[in-house]
């Protein structure tokens, strides 16, 4: 009697077709697969933290520059072409996404050829995305000096008007909530220049951090309060303006520095994205060269490593969405 | 299974060009109620970013479910995957919260020392 229960258990637990030995998938996938879905979905959880940190941040300073204004440079262009080129770069990555994707199907097809194909194209769009970035970032850092630790852009938190070089009131006005850009003179990268060493100086012109930047009223010679500015030891020139509005009205101000934490939680999270676009690029090469050379089509799993690494490259692009959600429309 | 690869060749075709769509018009949204496109225009910012929201949360259902092929697997490996990322709703909320919190404080913090000034003088 007791052999019997044991032996209807053991029916009843599948033991007879070998389930508790692991010859079913419950999730109908292999267990790299399984497994790099579950490194996304704490990859997921890491760039969340970083974003919702951003909007955080965000939501507890009222100056805090508005997106449209500072990513508005494009190449060739110049300023003042709002979002264009973030939208490019958006663009880059889906046309990657969807040969990534025809990549994956040609896998399944067993279409060593197109699978080639579709990868290279894959990797092309990574490092034109790359390139994007890294222009984006020289803009940044080159152009509107942008560090991690300062923000030349900054948000007006009252209403007010621009003072002339005399200290008088010019016919600048603006209101309140809009962006400015404080910008830098050339003595400042002179000088960086001269005590960075003895070779730099002969061979670069010191104004070059100068071009492209809008001239607007005298050249500073040096630090100091200027009767329409202030300039400070490193050469951000902050401008001077009389408040028209709120308790402040009439007092003479000069534009502070933007929030602290712009710079540092820009370029630390798009900084940690591009370097998952630069790994994805990485990995893509060398599976790439394992497709050329046979070694998935003797596994006889319709090229599944393809397939892994187009999970994780769908994933970069997903979380592209959200660092445009996040950084640049809202 | 030439058919299925026809089939899917097409899904992927189309969904790329309804993510191109969505993201033109976010992108167009963006700068029509910030007053780029139109003079003087300005959009509520409430409706801009429920805009925002909603087309990203679209492009984000199109990539996971049909280019990760999430639509296709078992329903336990999608609901392993989908419930946990569900929790980062509240963690949004909650942190939004509290750097809202932050803002009061700090504005709180400044009104009083400007009254200290006052009364000194």
């Amino acid at each position: 009697m007791t052999t019997d229960t044991l032996d209807k258990k053991h029916t009843d637990t599948g033991t007879e077709n070998g389930s508790w030995e692991g010859a079913e998938y419950p999730f109908k996938v292999g267990y790299g697969k399984l497994m790099i879905w579950y490194f996304l979905v704490s990859d997921a959880f890491t760039f969340a933290g970083f974003l919702i940190a951003y909007g955080t941040l965000r939501f507890s300073t009222v100056s805090w520059p508005v997106p449209d204004y500072v990513f508005s440079t494009f190449p060739i262009l110049g300023p003042h072409h709002p979002l264009l080129f973030v939208t490019l770069m958006t663009f880059v990555l889906l046309f990657s996404s969807f040969t990534m994707i025809r990549a994956v199907q040609e896998g399944h097809r067993e279409n060593r050829r197109g699978v080639v194909i579709w990868m290279s194209l894959t990797i092309l769009g990574g490092a034109g995305f790359l390139g994007c970035q890294a222009w984006e970032w020289t803009t940044l850092i080159g152009k509107e000096h942008m560090s991690i630790t300062t923000s030349p852009f900054g948000r007006h938190t009252e209403a007010g008007i621009y003072l002339d070089a005399n200290g008088k009131e010019s016919s600048e006005v603006f209101e309140m909530g809009t962006s400015y850009l404080i910008h830098k003179t050339a003595f400042a990268s002179a000088a960086a220049e001269a005590s960075e060493g003895h070779e730099a100086v002969e061979g670069k012109e010191p104004t070059h951090a100068a071009e492209g930047e809008e001239h607007e009223g005298p050249s500073y010679a040096a630090a100091g309060d200027y009767p329409d500015a202030i300039v400070d030891q490193r050469g951000y020139v902050h401008r001077k303006y009389i408040v028209s509005s709120g308790v402040d009205t009439g007092l003479i101000k000069s534009e502070p520095f933007g929030p602290k934490a712009f710079g540092a939680l820009f370029f630390f999270i798009t900084g940690f994205h591009g370097f998952h676009v630069f790994s994805g690029v990485i990995f893509l090469t060398i599976i790439m060269v394992n497709v050329i050379s046979g070694i998935y089509i003797k596994r006889r799993n319709k090229n599944e490593m393809v397939e892994k690494i187009g999970l994780y490259w769908h994933f970069v692009d997903l979380v592209w969405v959200f660092v445009f959600l996040v950084f640049y429309l809202l | 299974m030439s058919h299925d690869y026809t089939a899917s060749k097409k899904i992927a075709l189309k969904t790329i060009l309804i993510l191109a769509a969505v993201t033109v018009v976010e992108v167009l949204v963006a700068l029509t109620g910030k007053g780029y496109i139109i003079e003087g225009y300005h959009a509520p910012k409430v409706f801009m970013n429920a805009v925002m929201i909603a087309g990203s949360l679209y492009k984000a259902y199109l990539i996971v479910f049909e280019f990760m092929h999430m639509k296709y697997e078992a329903r336990g490996l999608m609901m392993s995957v989908v419930l946990p990322v569900g929790l980062l709703f509240w963690a949004i909320i909650s942190f939004l919260f509290e750097g809202n919190a932050w803002k009061n404080n700090r504005l709180f913090v400044k009104e009083r020392e400007k009254m200290e000034v006052t009364n000194q003088q």
